[in-house]
């Protein structure tokens, strides 16, 4: 019952913030004057004439991609050069050298395409430099930039016979300045007040409350007997020989408050530290996991709502948002009735008391922390996936094999089910070309989305946009599978250890970036695969919508009449949502079998 | 033209068809379409495996008699989807050449100067170039398509319209234009040509018909796209399933239990082969049934324009009303009685052989029992309808009868000093309201009363138009008559808009009225004057008895020049959508079951556990390959008469036909192969179990 509340209150919380926040920045990215624009006016202003941008040009689609991608291969360069450079650049406290290409290729990759995929860990890799300016900085611009190809699109989709799309860097700007920036202040300061450090004054060394000893090679003497006077390691009554006590802890102080806040808002999801918003220093108490994992999936709901106020049709942005959010529902409910129900290994013998009870969370608690429970864990799993974040506050490797499917399958879809930030939507728009193109020629029309016809230049864009994620994720494990160091890199063997290989390639192949683990990726071949993979999904499916933006605004607009097909009604609804699950399915039915499929059939004791 | 050729119930076609096939096996013919190419390039690689392991080179675990299986169905299911293409063009080639025997090369009286018919040179009527005159004579073939400047004849066509009653062709008006192969029946015309040979109006129907220059239309190369896509994809994904099937068998420690052959079963049975076999059948097939319904179409691209079509501009007379007035009711005025008016009406027009005259003398009959009566009874003297009187009327024993234009009459009674009755003034606005067209009828310049001749409106056209209002479209009454005659018939016939006292510039401004606010407009016309009105409109049907210049201001010409043609365009448009789309839903649906067959067969040595997916039943891993491969080559071969065909098509709105198409598509593509897969695989297994 407790649960089911919980459930219940994280998605009415979600959806009652959403839907102001979406007239807000549908009404920002309009130009038109919001409750803020007296503050925020002058700042958008002045970005104007620092950058010399004419705020009322009007570019057609090939500028506006090409300030698009030059923008951002800008913003790689130097995010790459940052990270190769960092160990002679100032702010450095702990004094950490640079990363190898490979490495700072797929982190840069990685951010400035709002995927967030960290192979390293922040807490011993990155100096403040590289995560304030480098880091930071992508993931505020990597979300505008979404949100402003977003609205590009709209506007092709509401403009009649016309060339221009609207200017990438006024988008920019205002997405940056009216969306990203009040939300992330608001948000740090919730979180500075909930206990999340905001220092640059690098880690603090404090004494630990229970030393413990390890081994030679560093692993963890369990159960030895540690005489701290005599720094002496007893196992068993015996001396263990090259046993070193530890006494102390390196506490990890960085800007995190201010990191977090964009990391969730954008749905970029790379933490300052390795283990993310589990770590008790990005999200230490309930309420900031309240805070946090609300905010994953905000911007990209409140886009379903600016999406339908933009278009003068809330009915529109009402249908796309049911058909997600009855998605997103759904696969939480999977995730959760797994995760509550454990599985038959957890259970046997009663080895861990899988059904709940008074004080106890049951279920698979395993890679959970238990001040979140199972409840909030998989909601933030569900929604960590859904949104292309992947930030996480549970370990998703050590999920049930179907509880641990659904954020893969999530990520598989191609991150439509909300998804990034703008990106998530213009993707889904490519998901309703294609239903609307089946549905529509089963009613006897040439089909038509908002009045405008879809020919072979839209379809071929359309495809782009939802076939880019399965080509990349099914090219990209395909490979790995066959190289045999692979399955050395891996933690697990046998089907759990394909589900490890596929979550990699689905998390770079969705740009969500969320990690399975228990799989080392900080090899040359798996850093550029994976980097070279997030390019690809990053940045043809945003031409390939942009294309779709300007050739759409160049169409005259058909009238709506009771011979076509309305794209907002439960009909219509029920049609995308099948259209997604088909293509996914289609897409990774074979793999799935075979990894979490099989993995459930092996633990269910099938065969 | 019109004779309808069932393409089963013949066996000429039917021959051809299987010929065709295997003809249609070269690379050249299986590039056009890429999913087809796919099975192609599949069934080349399973022969050549099979060959391979006739010396000894195989796959492990693979037979060479299952490779051989696998090889005959992909050919099989190439030489299927050949053989739909052939088969819907077999009625076209059957069609062209019909209409290519009619086309004998004649010799044609040239004419140097169109006012001296006696200077005659012959030649060969290919010679003939465009403007050259020439002259031709009942019982000859006329040689090519032109124009009559000369002569009135009258023309049997039915080696075009398939419409064997002759029609007339005269200098000027609309009804000028004559099209090389039909036969002049009586007279003689004098032509001057229009269109040189090659590229008559016959060796375009030629062409049409066979579909010669068939090209992709916008909608198919997107559905193309599509299909393509969703094949591109397939081929990731049994590639990547090697990859993974290879890593997982690494893992167990066994041998890898995919082999090149049964991903190449899997990759044919996902990809989208049944909507990819039949596209083209489809386009083919909806061309066809125009040219059945006697319209030609001069590319697909207007036929699905038909579809998309929300505003029809339908001709009032012949369309919406039957092309005559009839008498309706005798308004008697003054004290006159009704059976005093009917009997006078019925003596005015007892010589009076137009519809209208006719319908006056009959309603008389009918309602008062006046027979008609002979003609030289009385020493009547008719006077006729003329231009100037505007009046027709009979004088007999001194007594005069006269009927007409209300003015007119008036000017008649008002001439002798006679008042112009009040009542009769009121009635002739009542008529007028009704939609009716008021005649007055006075006898010896008085006025006895009205004649209500009354527009008749067909039987169920109201009702054609409610259903087309409930599909979206909205029907628009053409009509020359006056705004409150138009009203009122608009009313009755259930239009939702006319435009009354319509020109050329009023049709042609409100077409554009209505395109700019995003409605496709689709209208007919014949004449010259249509031109610019049928240039404009989205989809243009012009009559084959109109003119040379609106036949080519059209993309379609309608045979039989019928002013209903347009509905029937609408749904042949529409259905052929529906049937691309209905089969691509069928077709993707299909994959579900195929991935249930396919994956437990391939995988449960490796993870027994995945038996639990094989939910038909299937009885080993060999017959669930090859039942469900059988099953994607002979649900190409089931559906070819639905390709044809058409789905079925109803008169309901968008979101009706949505729910019943994916019912029966949609779900029945989900449903059908796990029925039929099982039961092939009920066949296959024990027959492989013998071998």
């Amino acid at each position: 019952m407790n649960a089911y509340l919980q459930y219940g209150l994280y998605l009415v919380i979600l959806v009652a913030l959403a839907i102001p926040l979406g007239r807000y920045i549908s009404r920002a990215m309009g130009g038109e004057t919001v409750f803020l624009s007296p503050l925020l006016r002058p700042l958008e202003r002045c970005f104007y004439r620092a950058l010399h941008i004419s705020p009322e040009e009007d570019m057609g689609w090939k500028k506006y991609a090409a300030c698009a991608l030059l923008f951002n291969l800008f913003g790689f360069v130097v995010l790459f050069l940052i990270l190769m450079l960092q160990g002679v650049l100032p702010w450095n406290p702990q004094g950490f050298g640079g990363l190898s290409w490979h490495l700072a290729f797929n982190t840069a990759v990685s951010f400035v395409t709002n995927t967030n995929w960290q192979t390293y860990s922040g807490e011993v890799a990155l100096s403040n430099l590289s995560q304030a300016m480098g880091l930071t900085v992508q993931n505020f611009v990597s979300a505008a930039c979404g949100i402003a190809v977003l609205f590009a699109v709209i506007r092709g989709l509401m403009r009649v016979k016309s060339k221009g799309i609207g200017s990438f860097w006024t988008d920019l700007v205002r997405a940056v300045v009216y969306v990203m920036l009040p939300l992330c202040l608001v948000v740090s300061i919730a979180l500075v007040g909930l206990g999340v450090p905001q220092s640059l004054g690098g880690s603090r060394t404090v004494d630990l409350l229970e030393p413990f000893a390890v081994d030679a090679g560093g692993s963890r003497i369990v159960g030895a007997e540690i005489d701290l006077e005599h720094n002496t390691v007893t196992l068993d009554g015996a001396v263990v020989a090259d046993a070193q006590i530890i006494t102390k802890q390196a506490l990890p102080l960085y800007p995190q408050a201010s990191q977090v806040a964009p990391k969730q808002a954008g749905t970029n999801g790379g933490g300052i530290l390795g283990t993310n918003s589990a770590h008790p220093f990005e999200n230490p108490s309930p309420l900031t996991n309240l805070i946090e994992m609300i905010l994953l999936l905000l911007i990209p709901v409140a886009l379903c709502f600016s999406f339908g106020f933009s278009i003068k049709d809330k009915r529109q942005g009402i249908a796309v948002f049911l058909a997600m959010f009855i998605l997103l529902v759904g696969f939480l409910g999977v995730a959760a009735s797994q995760e509550h129900a454990a599985t038959p290994q957890l259970a046997q013998n009663g080895a861990v008391d899988v059904i709940a009870g008074d004080g106890m969370p049951g279920g698979n608690m395993e890679g959970k922390e238990t001040r979140f429970g199972i409840a909030t864990s998989s909601t933030w799993a569900a929604f960590t996936t859904a949104a292309s974040n992947g930030s996480v506050n549970s370990m998703h490797d050590s999920y049930t094999p179907l509880g641990g499917m659904v954020p893969m399958l999530l990520m598989m879809l191609g991150e439509v089910v909300f998804g990034g930030v703008g990106c998530g939507l213009y993707g889904m728009i490519g998901f309703i070309l294609l239903t609307v193109f089946i549905a529509g020629l089963m009613v006897g029309r040439t089909p038509e989305y908002l009045g405008k016809k879809i020919e072979p230049r839209e379809m071929r864009m359309a495809v782009l946009l939802c076939l880019a994620t399965p080509i990349a994720i099914l090219v990209g494990s395909g490979a790995a599978a066959l190289l045999p160091s692979t399955a050395d890199a891996l933690n697990n063997a046998g089907a759990h250890g394909l589900s490890e290989i596929l979550y990699n390639y689905a998390s770079a192949g969705g740009n969500n970036g969320s990690a399975f683990a228990g799989m080392g990726c900080d090899t040359p071949f798996l850093n550029t695969s994976l980097g070279l993979a997030m390019l690809f999904v990053r940045f043809v499916p945003m031409v390939a919508a942009l294309v779709i933006g300007g050739s759409m605004a160049a169409k005259k607009r058909v009238a709506a009449g009771a011979g076509t097909l309305s794209t907002c009604n439960a009909m219509f609804v029920f049609l995308l949502i099948l259209i997604v699950l088909i293509v996914g399915a289609l897409s990774f039915f074979p793999a799935l079998s075979l990894g979490p499929i099989a993995e459930f059939t092996q633990m269910a004791g099938l065969g | 033209m019109a004779n309808n050729l069932s393409p089963f119930a013949h066996r000429s076609i039917l021959g051809r068809a299987v010929k065709d096939a295997f003809k249609k096996l070269s690379p050249r013919d299986q590039l056009k379409n890429p999913v087809m190419f796919l099975v192609y390039l599949s069934a080349l690689l399973t022969t050549a495996l099979f060959a391979l392991s006739l010396f000894g080179v195989s796959e492990n675990l693979v037979s060479s008699g299952f490779t051989l299986a696998i090889a005959v169905i992909l050919w099989l299911t190439s030489l299927f989807s050949n053989f739909a293409e052939a088969i819907a063009e077999g009625r076209g080639k059957a069609q062209a050449d019909s209409l290519r025997s009619s086309r004998r090369d004649v010799t044609a009286h040239k004419l140097s100067d169109p006012a001296r018919r006696e200077a005659v040179a012959d030649v060969p009527g290919a010679a003939l170039r465009r403007g050259d005159f020439f002259l031709v004579s009942a019982g000859e073939q006329i040689p090519a398509d032109g124009e009559v400047v000369e002569g009135a004849a009258s023309v049997d066509e039915s080696a075009v319209t398939g419409e064997s009653a002759p029609v007339i062709r005269e200098a000027g008006g609309d009804r000028s234009a004559v099209t090389g192969g039909t036969t002049v029946l009586s007279d003689c015309l004098v032509v001057r040509v229009t269109q040189e040979a090659g590229q008559s109006f016959l060796d375009k129907m030629i062409a049409m018909v066979e579909g010669a220059n068939r090209k992709k239309t916008p909608n198919e190369i997107a559905l193309q796209i599509l299909l393509v896509a969703l094949s591109i994809i397939f081929v990731l994904v049994t590639a990547s399933l090697y990859a993974y099937s290879l890593f997982s068998a690494n893992q167990a420690g066994i041998r890898n239990p995919t082999s090149v052959v049964s991903l190449v079963a899997l990759l044919i049975c996902l990809a989208p082969t049944t909507i990819g076999a039949l596209l083209s059948a489809i386009g083919i097939a909806g061309m066809s049934r125009l040219n059945q319904a006697n319209v030609l179409a001069m590319s697909g691209r207007a036929i699905e324009a038909a579809g998309d079509t929300d505003v029809l501009l339908l001709d009032k007379t012949g369309t919406i009303t039957l092309g005559n007035r009839q008498a309706a009711a005798f308004l008697p005025v003054d004290g006159c009685t009704e059976e005093a008016l009917a009997d006078a009406a019925q003596l005015s027009s007892l010589p009076d052989e137009t519809p209208e005259g006719r319908s006056i003398v009959v309603l008389a009959k009918e309602k008062f029992g006046i027979r008609g009566r002979e003609l030289t009874d009385r020493h009547m003297t008719f006077l006729p309808f003329t231009a100037q009187t505007r009046m027709s009327g009979v004088d007999f024993n001194g007594t005069e009868i006269r009927k007409g234009a209300a003015d007119a009459v008036r000017a008649y009674v008002e001439a002798a000093g006679n008042p112009y009755s009040r009542q009769c003034a009121a009635l002739v606005d009542e008529v007028a309201r009704q939609g009716g067209t008021p005649l007055v009828v006075a006898r010896d310049h008085k006025i006895l009363g009205v004649i209500h001749l009354k527009d008749i409106v067909k039987d169920g056209v109201k009702e054609r138009f409610a259903d087309l209002r409930t599909m979206g479209i909205r029907t628009i009454m053409i009509t020359g008559d006056n705004p409150v005659t138009a009203a009122a018939i608009a009313a009755e016939a259930g239009v939702d808009d006319f435009l009354a006292e319509a020109t050329p510039e009023a049709k042609l401004e409100m077409i554009r009225k209505y395109q700019a606010e995003g409605h496709l407009v689709a209208m007919t016309g014949d004449g010259t004057n249509d031109a610019p009105a049928l240039a404009q409109a989205d989809v243009a049907v012009a009559m084959n008895s109109g003119t040379q210049a609106a036949k080519e201001a059209g993309n379609m010409v309608d045979l039989d020049s019928s002013p209903t043609k347009l509905i029937e365009i609408v749904r042949i448009g529409k259905q052929l959508l529906m049937t691309r789309g209905s089969l691509t839903t069928f077709s993707i649906a299909n994959d579900i079951a195929k991935y249930f067959a396919i994956i437990p067969a391939l995988f449960m040595g490796l993870y027994p556990g995945l038996g639990v997916l094989n939910i038909m039943g299937l009885h080993s891993p060999q017959s669930a390959i090859l039942s469900a491969l059988i099953y994607n080559a002979l649900i190409i071969v089931a559906l070819i008469p639905l390709a044809l065909k058409g789905v079925k098509y109803r008169e309901v709105p968008a979101g009706r036909l949505l729910r019943h198409n994916l019912l029966v598509y949609g779900l029945g593509g989900i449903a059908v192969p796990f029925l039929a897969i099982k039961l092939i695989d009920l066949i296959v297994a024990p027959i492989l179990a013998l071998v």
